[in-house]
């Protein structure tokens, strides 16, 4: 009893972030759907839901409603302990995921000196979800979709494994809290020392949460919704969910790793410290832009639904503009609530560049997503890890970082622009003799 | 395979039992890509596809056997309901074809305007061939776009003739309406605008690397197989060969324009989607020359109210924009045609779908499908 | 003492989830207790500070070779193995023998503790050097003392991943 007294009172702060994660986590992968949508709308020239709530802000909560009060329809022939376990490890496991991640520097659940590869793994378990979802629906296009899902989601782990040794090696360290500070350290951020191990770890990231162009085995024209077809009410939302909060993981962890997590653009520059105020002025932009919006909303309700926003948003601003004064104990808050919102703006701008790649790129075929995985991705990756590494010593024995650094980054694209070379002749080989075949 | 011989694959039922790696895969009757209510039935070895047969009917209405009971004027409006997405053509088509038996021709002013509508009936349809066929291929935005021009087009249909899709514009003889005041100002303004959609489009496609790899090299169909299959439209000028029947037989008032039939060279599915780009701004040239200078009269002929034209047959044809459809008219002297029989371009051009897609895999299917710019209004009647 | 409880929490699990895996009729159900058993064994090197191998542990046993084993489970007919019988009649003398080799390791176990020969049989574990973690311990091994049989083993990997490939392509 003493025992669990003593467990409680020494990670209390650790339990209540993560109740914390469980209870919010439906919300800002709700809320990440709704940002999508309006994207979506933006490129697609529409406005996307605007009815529930002011500007559509309300629509995750009628989401949430809806699906939880509708029939939870299990097929005759699946297998009910598996099919009611899958959506439950997809979901586990993309929660798990945020106990890694480091926020702030003081925001973080567990400090864990392996970090970056406890989320590979529990990446990997995500997989399983997927693959048993789609076994157990005992149809077979669902097994179909999950399996090649699968496969998509081992292939591309290995380039984005290894664009993150790539990362890793400049760090010297797993851990996410010292990633960052390696980078504050520096005073750069990784993406400029190795720009490639960022590209390809957005491409790969792209692959790894199965979202366009690299959506084949969901992809609604194809075999209607892959491992998910089965799924309804709740338990769809479960992945859907699980979908969505990848995404936000794997843009946590390209933030933390390439984008300098915490902190602020040139966090070493002192001239530029002016850009310490950007945070709270964003915010109050945004909260006077509310403001503003609230009597010109359609409706009584949607006005106060606004007037509360905007008090959210001013909520947030508040904070964030405290910490700027100058009084020491409210400046030793700093970096961690600015490194909150930089943090959480470097995610939302990865995550809208997935957005934006949705929006615009055709859909890859699952024999052609494979080919560049395994043909472009993986060679690529491997010889961009030892360019870093090349380039790493170099700099350790002397070399310009410039040179060193400039200098391999120069090499691997030749290597890329070879690969694709070699990978368009392989073609016209293979097109050549399709024609001859059938003349 | 003698690709010169017209050979579907023997019903698949009949075949011996599939060898060990091959299944059958059944795609449709609902499907969210076969474009309507069309069943395909792939022979597949592993992802292959060794063989397909197609299965129609679903939309089957009995059009044709309608037509000999009704009076040639009540026979016009059950055309729109054939190629539903291109009804103005449809309507072309018939009201020229009955023009043809009876001997009458529309006045200028009426084959103009006809012209006109046609032309821009085919940018409309076009458009939402791009739209659908970016979407089965996973291009989620550009249909937005392109209905968003079509929507342009179809509130001058309404404005013209009160309906958006089953337009009934023609009458046997010229046209029922005159053009309403600013007909002429909003399709200026909408071919103006129009030149720098299709600008935004193929911005958008053409050199996409996806989009390239996943029609390029896809659905081959050479000249020769196109002309043995009977395949008309865009699809048989991707193929190579140069026919359009706006320039071998003018109709309406085609003949009084430039314009150029874009053709392509390998038959693929890149070069139906060029072919049908570049279509949509020839027509957007005819509209922008014949709107210039309408000429007055007379819309209508004198057909009289009742239509009985003297025993005989008539075939005639028009480019419709998914290909060349065809009545063949016959009349036995009543008030009612003896036959009317259709040559639905979808229908002959689907017969090709097995053609193009052996070889491919099954994600290939849809955007094979797509690219034939299929109606089941059409194939089935 | 919280040590304790997680070493019998993972202990346990592992031991229930092998039993399960050989027990249980249905293929996948077996496949995913085989995965309780692989997390089981990598909590068990979280709580002896080897988090380096806890990582690896899911990474490739449970992302990787499970994976594998899953697809193949999915690929292949099932109803055979759903009809089998599961104990066949040699059960008993399975059971003899698993007792014997328990009762032998209970004793290595015991010597081991009590006996200064028997201490040879398991030497006490090397503590990581003051100030690195098990990663930086391992990399240190690996890579400075171990390097050799590492590039090997390294080779075979990839003489077996050839090897596969090579035999599983239609055509070269």
């Amino acid at each position: 009893m003493q025992g669990v007294l003593d467990f409680l009172l020494k990670y209390w702060v650790q339990l209540v972030d993560a109740l914390v994660i469980v209870g919010v986590f439906p919300l800002l992968a709700g809320y990440v759907v709704l940002l999508e949508r309006k994207v979506m709308a933006d490129m697609q020239a529409r406005l996307g839901p605007m009815r529930v709530g002011p500007h559509g802000l309300l629509q995750p909560l009628a989401d949430a409603v809806k699906l939880m009060i509708k029939e939870d329809i299990i097929p005759e022939s699946a297998d009910r302990l598996i099919f009611w376990l899958a959506p439950v490890l997809s979901v586990t496991a993309a929660m798990l995921a945020f106990a890694a991640i480091a926020v702030g520097p003081g925001f973080l659940i567990a400090d864990m000196n392996i970090g970056l590869l406890f989320i590979l793994a529990i990446s990997s378990m995500g997989i399983f979800g997927i693959v048993l979802g789609g076994w157990a629906s005992n149809s077979h296009y669902s097994l179909l979709g999950a399996l090649r899902s699968a496969a998509q989601l081992v292939s591309y782990e290995v380039a984005v494994g290894m664009a993150m040794v790539a990362g890793l090696l400049l760090a010297g360290t797993l851990s996410m809290k010292d990633i960052v500070l390696a980078q504050a350290d520096r005073g750069v951020w990784f993406v400029f020392v190795a720009p490639i191990a960022f590209v390809i770890y957005l491409i790969g990231s792209v692959a790894e949460t199965n979202r366009a162009p690299f959506d084949m085995p969901e992809a609604e024209s194809e075999l209607v919704a892959g491992y998910m077809t089965e799924y309804s009410g709740f338990r769809w939302a479960l992945y859907f969910l699980a979908e969505y909060a990848n995404m936000v993981v794997v843009g946590s962890v390209a933030t933390t790793l390439f984008l300098g997590g915490w902190l602020r653009p040139f966090p070493s520059v002192a001239w530029l410290n002016f850009l310490d105020v950007v945070p709270p002025l964003v915010m109050l932009g945004v909260t006077g832009y509310c403001f503003y919006r609230v009597p010109r909303q359609t409706g009584k309700d949607q006005s106060f639904i606004m007037l509360i926003f905007a008090g959210i948003c001013l909520l947030i601003t508040l904070p964030l503009a405290l910490v700027l004064a100058p009084v020491p104990q409210l400046a030793a808050l700093k970096p961690g609530i600015h490194g909150a919102f930089w943090f959480i703006a470097k995610v939302m701008l990865y995550v809208y560049v997935f957005l934006w790649a949705r929006f615009t790129f055709p859909r890859y075929r699952f024999d052609q997503l494979m080919r560049l995985g395994w043909h472009y991705l993986i060679p690529l990756s491997i010889v961009n890890v030892m360019a870093v590494a090349t380039a790493v010593l170099l700099k350790e024995n002397g070399v310009n970082p410039f040179v060193a650094f400039g200098g391999t980054a120069l090499a691997t694209v030749l290597v890329a622009m070879w690969l694709v070379r070699a990978g368009q002749a392989r073609e016209q080989e293979a097109a050549a003799a399709r024609a001859e075949q059938s003349a | 395979m003698d690709e010169t011989r017209i050979t579907g694959m023997p019903p698949v039922e009949e075949t011996a039992v599939p060898g060990a790696d091959e299944i059958v895969l059944n795609m449709g009757p609902q499907h969210p890509s076969t474009h309507g209510v069309l069943r395909v039935k792939l022979r597949l070895d592993g992802e292959k596809i060794e063989g397909s047969e197609c299965f129609i009917g679903y939309l089957h209405r009995g059009v044709e056997k309608i037509a000999e009971h009704r009076t040639y004027q009540q026979f016009a409006p059950y055309v729109d309901r054939m190629d539903y997405v291109a009804a103005v053509s449809n309507g072309l088509g018939y009201c020229e074809a009955v023009e043809k038996l009876l001997g009458a021709e529309a006045p200028p002013r009426a084959r103009v305007v006809r012209t006109i509508l046609t032309e821009l009936q085919r940018i409309a349809s076009h458009l939402l061939w791009l739209g659908t066929h970016a979407l089965d291929i996973g291009a989620l935005t550009p249909v937005f776009y392109c209905l968003r021009e079509r929507e342009e087009i179809l509130k001058i249909f309404e404005k013209y003739c009160g309906a958006r899709l089953t337009t009934h514009a023609f009458r046997i003889g010229g046209l029922q309406y005159e053009t309403y005041d600013g007909f002429e100002h909003d399709v200026k303004r909408f071919c103006v605008d129009f030149a720098s959609k299709v600008d935004e489009y193929e911005q958008l496609l053409t050199g996409n690397r996806i989009w390239v790899g996943r029609t390029k090299g896809i659905g081959l169909l050479n000249s020769e197989q196109a002309i043995a299959l009977g395949v008309t439209g865009p699809p048989l000028r991707a193929s190579g060969v140069k026919w359009d029947i706006r320039k071998a037989m003018p109709y309406a008032a085609y003949d009084q324009y430039e314009f150029e039939i874009p053709t392509g060279k390998n038959g693929d599915t890149y070069d139906r989607y060029l072919v049908r780009m570049e279509e949509m701004r020839q027509s957007r040239r005819i509209c922008l020359q014949a709107i210039e200078n309408i000429p007055s009269g007379p819309i209508m002929a004198k057909v009289g109210k009742v239509l009985k034209p003297p025993p005989g047959e008539v075939y005639h044809a028009i480019e419709a924009p998914k290909g060349e459809i065809g009545y063949y008219v016959v009349s036995d002297g009543t008030t009612q045609p003896y036959r009317v029989r259709v040559r639905p371009p979808s229908f002959i051009n689907l017969q090709a779908l097995d053609t193009m897609v052996r070889g491919h895999l099954v994600a290939d299917v849809v955007a094979i499908i797509g690219t034939l710019d299929i109606v089941l209004g059409e194939v089935d009647r | 003492m919280g040590n304790e409880i997680l070493f019998y929490f993972f202990a346990g699990l592992a031991v229930l989830s092998g039993a399960l895996v050989v027990t249980m009729r249905n293929v996948v159900h077996s496949a995913i207790f085989l995965i309780t058993a692989l997390l089981a064994t990598a909590g068990l090197y979280l709580t002896l500070n080897a988090e380096f191998l806890f990582a690896v542990q899911i990474i490739l046993y449970v992302g990787g070779i499970m994976v594998l084993f899953v697809f193949v489970i999915m690929l292949v007919n099932l109803d055979v193995a759903l009809h089998q019988v599961q104990f066949n009649r040699q059960s008993w003398v399975a059971g003899l023998l698993s007792v014997a080799l328990l009762a032998e390791l209970l004793a290595a176990l015991a010597l081991a503790r009590n006996s200064v020969s028997g201490s040879q049989l398991l030497p006490a574990p090397r503590l990581a050097a003051p100030g690195g973690g098990n990663t930086e311990e391992i990399g240190r091994l690996l890579f400075h003392n171990y390097v050799i049989p590492f590039e090997i083993a390294s080779i075979l990997l990839l003489v077996a991943l050839v090897g596969a490939v090579v035999m599983g392509k239609k055509r070269i």
